[in-house]
């Protein structure tokens, strides 16, 4: 009940974020190559890569803590790009959350309001629904370092959040936090931002993070953007190796298109797929390991080279003839395959993803 | 301690004691002579003596407020200024540092004295006719002994601002903190300890300065360690300048101590 009263008064309209053409240099590094992308309001968008791909600096970017050398970013409308962080209005929870250590609980979250000059009452009110909203009413006067991992996190989006600001970044924020809690706050916060409709970039080098929060995800590599899509559509249907290879566990060959629907491995083999690609055309053929089956248009056999028992699932290494080495996830029934054991499996053309 | 750390630290621990906690029993033995506390009457129960006392902890409370001041936007520029520059700044703050007190006391001589360096330019630039008095006297004694000092305060300013993180100087101003909002609520209560170590090393240093007083202050203005000096080189009553050394010594525990109540916990950053 006092939740949602503290939810009503937070609500209210957030922001569309346009970045168009952004680049950055670090001396010889392109740590940011000509970005655009466009999060829409109230949406979760997730800026995945790996350490090094740029997405730091896109963060700061939007966040105002670095300036592009190229490009603009706008908030509904009105180009930012000049302007300090300070005048931004965008709440961001750090990494290590960044909590200020000399200030209660309370003080931190009341820090952004008192920046505005919001009257007392009205920060009273709004520092206590926030702690209200991140469940932690009743900890408004302990220091940060009397708090756990994750209460601390808490107070970090409560503050965040408490100016009702027009963008919410996350830089990383659960790296900190041990798995069970992480996914925990991990679903808290994606209700928490459904909920006010916050317009969110949420930055991670972690696939399995991204698929559980995002509406869309962008995947960053050398400080380009590889593919902006929606959660199914990266992990389904990649735009490219690194794509393929970044999200998930995949088996990626490269080969030829040998006529409609047949693609020719550069190893030899055909596979049956569904593509309409120009006979001729290069491309590269995606297979997820648990989309493998007992049988299927393409059948596979070989040997078992590695086997890890996973609790839900197998996870076999198979070498199969014609050089290709496959990573294959059966349902664990029965036995784990020991090393050795002749397996077959197959994949129906629809289950391949071609580009 | 165990067995094991002991050793090591056995040199170090014998030459303390032979060449600093020997000497000092021995010198609260001399102000002790005959067994009576009447030296220390002296030194205690004497307005003159008392005065000396109450100027020496009156400059060095003033040199601790100049240094600060002086001081900390130093340390601060230092720790928040490209590495370049900072190294420029230590090479400035450090220099004097490994320099003679009695080679920069001299020369500080030569800057302030009635035709000195500092007195020529004000008065060929016609900002004065006759030569300000710097030397010889208060202002003298201030200026080098802030000058010897600074070093003292510099360090643990530069030492606190650089230990907070840059992310807590980033949040603030993402939640829409000003440049000087951010010094008041964030680094100046984030860097008090250092302040505070600061402060408390450069005023118990001048409680016991005495080559600079000595020389700058021309015999016009008495620190007590000058006052000591004049006992045992000049009228010879080692007992005596061994009480004032004691009260001396008793003090800057005194002060030291209550500093570390004031101290608070390291803040957890």
């Amino acid at each position: 009940m006092e939740r949602l009263d503290a939810e009503k008064g937070m609500k209210q309209e957030s922001a569309e974020l346009l970045i168009e053409g952004a680049g950055k240099r670090f001396g010889e590094v392109a740590a940011l190559d000509g970005v655009s992308l466009q999060v829409a309001r109230g949406e979760l968008l997730t800026i995945l890569g790996p350490s090094g791909s740029g997405k730091t600096t896109l963060l700061k970017v939007v966040a105002g803590f670095e300036k592009p050398d190229t490009g603009s970013v706008k908030i509904d409308g009105v180009e930012i790009t000049a302007l300090p962080p300070a005048r931004r209005d965008i709440g961001m929870v750090f990494q290590n959350y960044a909590l200020f250590p000399h200030l209660t609980v309370e003080r931190n979250v009341a820090f952004p309001l008192e920046m505005r000059n919001v009257a007392k009452p009205e920060i009273v009110r709004r520092v206590a629904d926030a702690l209200a909203l991140v469940e932690l009413a009743g900890y408004g006067q302990r220091l940060p370092r009397q708090l756990s991992g994750g209460q601390q996190q808490r107070v970090a989006l409560a503050r965040a959040i408490v100016f009702n600001p027009r963008l919410l970044l996350l830089d990383e924020p659960f790296g900190a936090l041990d798995r069970k809690l992480r996914e925990t706050m991990q679903l808290e916060v994606r209700r928490l931002q459904r909920r006010l409709g916050l317009t969110t970039i949420f930055i991670t080098h972690d696939q399995e993070e991204a698929l559980v929060l995002s509406d869309r995800i962008a995947v960053m590599n050398k400080g380009t953007i590889q593919q902006i899509a929606t959660t199914t559509e990266i992990y389904e249907r990649p735009a490219n190796d690194f794509v393929a290879d970044f999200v998930g566990e995949s088996n990626i060959f490269h080969g030829a298109m040998s006529g409609p629907g047949t693609v020719a491995l550069e190893g030899g083999r055909t596979l049956q797929v569904k593509s309409d690609k120009p006979a001729g055309a290069k491309v590269g053929v995606l297979m997820r390991p648990e989309r493998f089956a007992s049988g299927g248009a393409n059948a596979f056999a070989g040997e078992v080279i590695e086997a890890v028992y996973l609790g839900t699932s197998f996870k076999l290494r198979l070498a199969c003839e014609g050089g290709l080495e496959l990573l294959v996830r059966q349902p664990a029934r029965g036995a784990l395959p020991a090393p050795g054991t002749r397996v077959a499996v197959g994949i129906d053309p629809d289950a391949i993803h071609v580009f | 301690m165990t067995a094991r750390g002991f050793w090591p630290a056995l040199p170090a621990l014998l030459l303390l004691f032979i060449f600093f906690l020997f000497p000092v029993v021995r010198m609260l033995g001399f102000s002790l002579e005959g067994g009576s506390l009447d030296w220390y009457a002296k030194a205690l129960g004497e307005g003159l003596y008392l005065r000396v006392f109450w100027n020496t902890f009156e400059i060095a409370l003033l040199v601790t407020f100049f240094c600060l001041i002086l001081g900390y936007p130093l340390g601060f520029l230092m720790a928040t200024t490209t590495p370049l520059w900072a190294t420029v700044g230590f090479i400035f703050v450090l220099l004097p540092l490994w320099t003679s007190v009695l080679v920069r006391t001299y020369a500080w001589m030569v800057l302030l004295g009635r035709n000195g360096v500092f007195n020529r330019l004000l008065i060929d630039s016609g900002v004065t006719e006759d030569p300000l008095p710097l030397l010889h006297n208060f202002t003298g004694v201030m200026i080098g002994m802030v000058h010897v000092l600074l070093p003292y305060m510099v360090l643990p300013v530069y030492g606190a601002v650089r230990r907070l993180d840059p992310a807590i100087v980033a949040a603030a101003e993402g939640l829409g903190a000003s440049t000087w909002r951010i010094f008041w609520r964030i680094y100046l209560p984030l860097t008090l300890n250092g302040i505070f170590a600061g402060a408390v090393i450069v005023f118990v240093l001048s409680l016991g300065f005495y080559i600079t007083p000595a020389l700058l202050g021309g015999g016009r203005v008495i620190m007590i360690a000058v006052l000591i000096e004049q006992q045992v080189r000049e009228t010879l009553n080692w007992p005596f300048a061994a009480a004032l050394s004691a009260v001396l010594l008793a003090a800057t525990f005194a002060v030291y101590s209550l500093a570390q109540r004031f101290t608070r916990p390291q803040e957890a950053t």
